[in-house]
């Protein structure tokens, strides 16, 4: 098997607190292919902004990686030193942030901030990169980019900054790019236009993604593999396909049947009754028994690992050979479930 | 631009407008102008007549716009104790005081900005804490006790710099500087130190705080994701947003220094206005102190103007507010 | 909801209601005092504070001279230095001054003087600034224009300036239009306290009105309006104990900022006359005597004052901090 792009293992983020230290993200591991889409999904707090911000070295302190491995087209990153890091930010991952009006700096023209990092990145000269400057925005979609280049990130609305944003992370040819929430803060008209002009570009580019987002319509629509986060952990990771139609964890059956289907007759949404655990009282074993409807007592002694179940794979006792049901009676019990049984399973 | 220029214009205005008032009624009813100007031998007659010429009986209003108009082209009347033109006595003393700002201004940013600077980057820093200790015992020290502690330091117990006045001076067309001596720089030395040092100190926790809040932004955390190098982020990203902020309190903090001079050319004997305002104060010279007063008001205005402009020329959200996007994303 | 304004007023205003007591009950209990408990800095300032609090009230009893008796001093005891250098007096730990005053016992009343013209002139400019501040925010309109435009002329000049504008003023109008000499010490202290508690209201009132104008808008107090409590007492019942706290701020740093320009006024020789010392007096005293040699004069009444206002500023500090956790 080829090296994957970034291969992350057992990675562990911790927060020195006054009173004691949270594990944000607790020994995870995934990897990402050449030129693919990897979606990172789960509710806020589930860890999945910090996985982004420790694999670009990028983790706000007193935030640190306490565990585990971050490999780069199979060569080390977690442990660089800084100025290494910093020249692997930006050339060979690059990011996307949230919010497109706070991530540009009002004082410096857009085609300066391009400028400035195709030149921190590459031996251009100056009259190449502003050339190079003008080919981006053309390319992401900014009409007049001779004359837009001098404006001001003022000048721009919403729409048109996060398109600035995305030429910043891609202007030189990074191999990563990691988009977290790219379209949360915007309109949902424009959040569409977006994702399209997120997905054409890295096609084009053979970039791979690592898309984060709690918005399972853009995951759908966008990601060839995804991951789901629970409190710190990966609780299902496949391709896609199989994991919104054929979900296998608990968590992440309740999750899509939260999703609003079009053209779908569904009665009511469902919702999973209680909330993810905060960090400073994660439950023993698995964090989700609490509001699992199959609990059983292993649940609430182990901690349950991923486990391969047909092509995804599944962190949930159930499908454990030893202590499992067995494989085809778990996917049937999970695959049944319904809000009710949930709220059942809530009361107890 | 235009309009933002013409509307600080008409605040200015209104400021010298209301500052004018003041110093007018001082002025007028701080005692009585005539029984200041003539000897106690002057008959009541002379003095009546005094009164009428001075235009004393005119409207009060009346009074005041020819009070302004005089003001306007610099005519501020007799000085009560020395019986000479205040217009002209200022003007005497405004090089040095102008001198000594200035110096003390150039000294306060040039140390002030580059320690808030690193205390702003190094916050746990040994150096740094150091620093705020330093700054808050320095806010703590009196102004003159600062002086006064510098004289009795360097002039007599070290004996190395003058204790008062200017040292040698140059004559450069009415206006005397300190500039073209090794006396006059040595003179200056410890009376900028002291004027500087509370600035100095303001400054330097003024940058610190907008650097901390800058360096928390997400364009700062954009910028590092872009591999930038620290260098270009701290000294051209983030220092250059906190200029905006920085620039306004620095801006009239400049112009208080031309008032809190009053102190420091006390304590040094330095010929200035500050010291001549002070001793008005002492002698009840009313003129002295309403054209000081009128004075100090026209540089604070000034000076709210060059900040005004500056403001603008580092932020271009200022700039072409109309130009703002066309078309959706 | 469907609560009836009157219902809310029987809920709401309670809370508030009283006097300053009960917001100063409020302000000591847990949090603040806590974070004292934790600060040793500020632990020490407070001892400090207390210290020139019992020494400015007990000073005639403490002191060893009464510096203030000039029938007591002796010319020929003048100018002595302290006691560990070489012809120290025991009579006199600290020296004297060309007077032959005793410079611990004039430090002990000087501190006194400085207090407590420091103290009256920040209650002069609280009251002063609270009660525009109130109006202000109250009344608004026209009212609220000319306040406010006074405060921002005020604030673009130096306080140490205005407060020596009044000075002058005061002296010039005492002195024409009345006939008396501001040279006696009550007339001195008078002029004193009113030229720097005038030239300190701006902040007290900018504060005041932006509460008074969140609080003015709230329904209680529309509530209590409209079935007829007079606005006085709406003011004085519940505006006033919602300031409570940033007031107290203010006045702890403004107490050092007083302070400071006591000692510059009278170091420049418009403040308390020298028969009556406070520490600035004493030290421009000293000041002349400085080139000669005699730095115990300046240097010990410097200290003393250093070490005052530092103390102050380090409360005012910590009590910002306590009372606005966010701004750590």
């Amino acid at each position: 098997m080829a090296t994957p792009l970034l291969e992350v293992r057992n990675l562990v983020v911790q927060f020195p607190t006054r009173r004691g230290t949270l594990t944000a993200v607790d020994d995870i591991s995934f990897h990402i292919d050449e030129g693919e889409v990897l979606g990172v999904v789960g509710e806020s707090g589930a860890g999945k902004s910090m996985t982004g911000a420790a694999v670009i070295g990028l983790l706000e302190p007193p935030g640190r990686i306490a565990g585990g491995q971050v490999l780069l087209q199979g060569r080390r990153i977690d442990n660089l030193p800084y100025e290494q890091m910093r020249r692997i930010r930006g050339k060979e991952i690059g990011a996307i942030f949230q919010d497109p009006l706070t991530s540009l700096n009002p004082l410096y023209s857009v085609g300066r901030q391009l400028v400035e990092t195709i030149q921190t990145h590459t031996d251009m000269s100056p009259t190449q990169a502003r050339a190079r400057t003008i080919e981006l925005l053309t390319e992401v979609g900014i009409p007049a980019p001779e004359r837009r280049v001098d404006q001001y990130p003022h000048q721009f609305s919403g729409g048109m900054r996060q398109r600035v944003v995305i030429a910043l992370a891609l202007c030189v040819n990074p191999r990563l790019i990691i988009a977290d929430e790219p379209t949360t803060a915007l309109d949902v008209s424009i959040q569409a236009q977006i994702i399209a002009l997120l997905k054409r570009l890295c096609r084009e580019h053979g970039t791979a993604v690592m898309l984060v987002t709690h918005d399972m319509g853009v995951i759908a629509e966008t990601a060839d593999r995804v991951a789901v986060m629970y409190a710190g952990r990966i609780a299902e990771i496949g391709p896609v396909r199989e994991v919104i139609k054929n979900a296998k964890h608990p968590y992440t059956h309740g999750l899509m049947g939260s999703i609003p289907a079009v053209g779908h007759d569904a009665e009511r949404l469902e919702q999973i009754p209680g909330s993810m655990p905060r960090l400073t009282d994660i439950p023993q074993g698995c964090a989700f028994n609490p509001r699992c409807p199959h609990v059983f007592d292993r649940c609430r002694q182990d901690r349950p690992d991923l486990i391969p179940v047909e092509d995804s794979r599944v962190s949930c006792w159930l499908y454990d050979r030893a202590s499992g049901p067995g494989i085809e009676v778990a996917k049937a019990r999970v695959a049944s479930t319904h809000a009710d049984d949930l709220q059942e399973a809530a009361d107890v | 631009m235009v309009a933002f220029v013409i509307r600080r214009l008409i605040q200015s205005l209104l400021v010298m407008f209301f500052v004018a008032l003041v110093a007018f009624t001082m002025f007028r009813f701080v005692g009585d102008p005539v029984h200041q100007m003539v000897g106690i031998e002057t008959s009541m007659e002379e003095r009546e007549a005094l009164r009428e010429r001075l235009g004393l009986r005119d409207p009060l209003i009346v009074q005041f716009a020819r009070f302004v108009g005089n003001a306007a082209i610099g005519d501020f009347g007799l000085s009560y104790q020395h019986k000479r033109p205040v217009a002209e006595m200022l003007l005497e003393r405004l090089p040095a005081t102008l001198e000594l700002s200035l110096v003390s201004a150039v000294f306060a940013l040039a140390v002030g900005l580059p320690m808030g600077v690193y205390t702003g980057l190094h916050r746990h820093g040994v150096l740094s804490k150091f620093f705020l200790t330093i700054s808050l015992i320095g806010i703590s020290l009196p102004t003159f006790l600062i002086g006064i502690l510098l004289i009795y330091l360097f002039s007599v117990q070290l004996g190395v710099l003058p204790s008062f006045g200017r040292g040698s001076v140059v004559d450069l067309g009415g206006w005397r500087t300190n500039f073209l001596t090794v006396d006059g720089w040595k003179a200056l030395i410890m009376p900028s130190i002291t004027l500087g040092l509370f600035q100095l100190t303001l400054i330097m926790r003024l940058v610190r705080s907008e650097m901390l809040e800058v360096l928390r932004t997400d364009y700062i955390k954009f910028a590092r994701a872009r591999g930038l190098a620290d260098r270009a982020i701290n000294f051209g990203h983030a220092l250059k947003n906190t200029m905006v902020p920085v620039i306004t309190i620095t801006g009239l903090q400049l112009g208080s220094i031309i008032a809190f001079a009053i102190i420091t050319e006390t304590v040094f004997q330095w010929p200035g206005m500050g010291q001549m305002f002070l001793l008005a104060v002492q002698n009840v010279d009313i003129p002295i102190m309403a054209s000081y007063l009128i004075l100090i008001a026209f540089f604070f205005v000034v000076i709210n103007l060059i900040v005004d402009i500056l403001y603008y020329v580092v932020d271009p959200r200022l700039r072409v507010d109309t130009a703002t996007a066309n078309g959706h994303g | 909801m469907a609560e009836t304004p009157i219902q809310r007023i029987s809920t709401e205003a309670p809370k508030v209601a009283g006097r300053f007591g009960d917001g100063l009950r409020r302000f000591f209990d847990g949090d603040i005092w806590y974070s004292f408990t934790r600060s040793p800095v500020t632990m020490v300032a407070g001892v400090v504070t207390l210290i020139y609090f019992v020494l400015a009230l007990f000073g005639s009893w403490i002191a060893p001279h009464n510096p203030f008796d000039m029938a007591s001093l002796n010319l020929l005891d003048s100018l002595l230095p302290p006691i560990w250098q070489e012809g120290g007096d025991a009579r006199y730990p600290l020296g004297t001054d060309d007077q032959g005053r005793d410079m611990l016992s004039a430090i002990i009343y000087g501190s006194r003087v400085s207090l407590f013209i420091g103290f009256a002139s920040v209650i002069l400019a609280m009251v002063l600034g609270v009660g525009l501040g109130l109006i202000s925010g109250f009344v608004g309109g026209t009212t609220d224009a000319i306040i406010m435009r006074i405060a921002e002329v005020q604030l673009s000049f130096p306080a140490i300036l205005i407060a020596l504008l009044i000075n002058g003023i005061m002296r010039g109008v005492l002195k024409e239009n009345v006939g008396m000499d501001v040279k006696q010490g009550d007339l001195a202290y008078t002029v004193l306290i009113l030229s720097i508690g005038v030239s300190g209201w701006v902040q007290y009132a900018r504060t005041v009105r932006g509460s008074t104008m969140v609080e003015r808008g709230k329904e209680y107090v529309q509530a209590a309006y409209v079935i007829g409590i007079h606005p006085i007492t709406i003011m004085w019942r519940h505006i006033l104990p919602n300031v409570t706290g940033p007031v107290l701020v203010i006045a702890t740093i403004h107490l050092a900022v007083a302070i400071i320009t006591e000692a510059t006024l009278s170091f420049l020789g418009v403040g308390v006359p020298p028969t009556e010392p406070s520490l600035g007096t004493l030290i421009s005293i000293g000041n002349d005597y400085l080139l000669s040699g005699e730095w115990w004069i300046t240097i010990f009444p410097g200290i003393t004052l250093a070490v005052l206002v530092l103390a102050v500023n380090l409360l005012g500090d910590w009590l910002r901090d306590a009372l606005n956790p966010k701004l750590r």
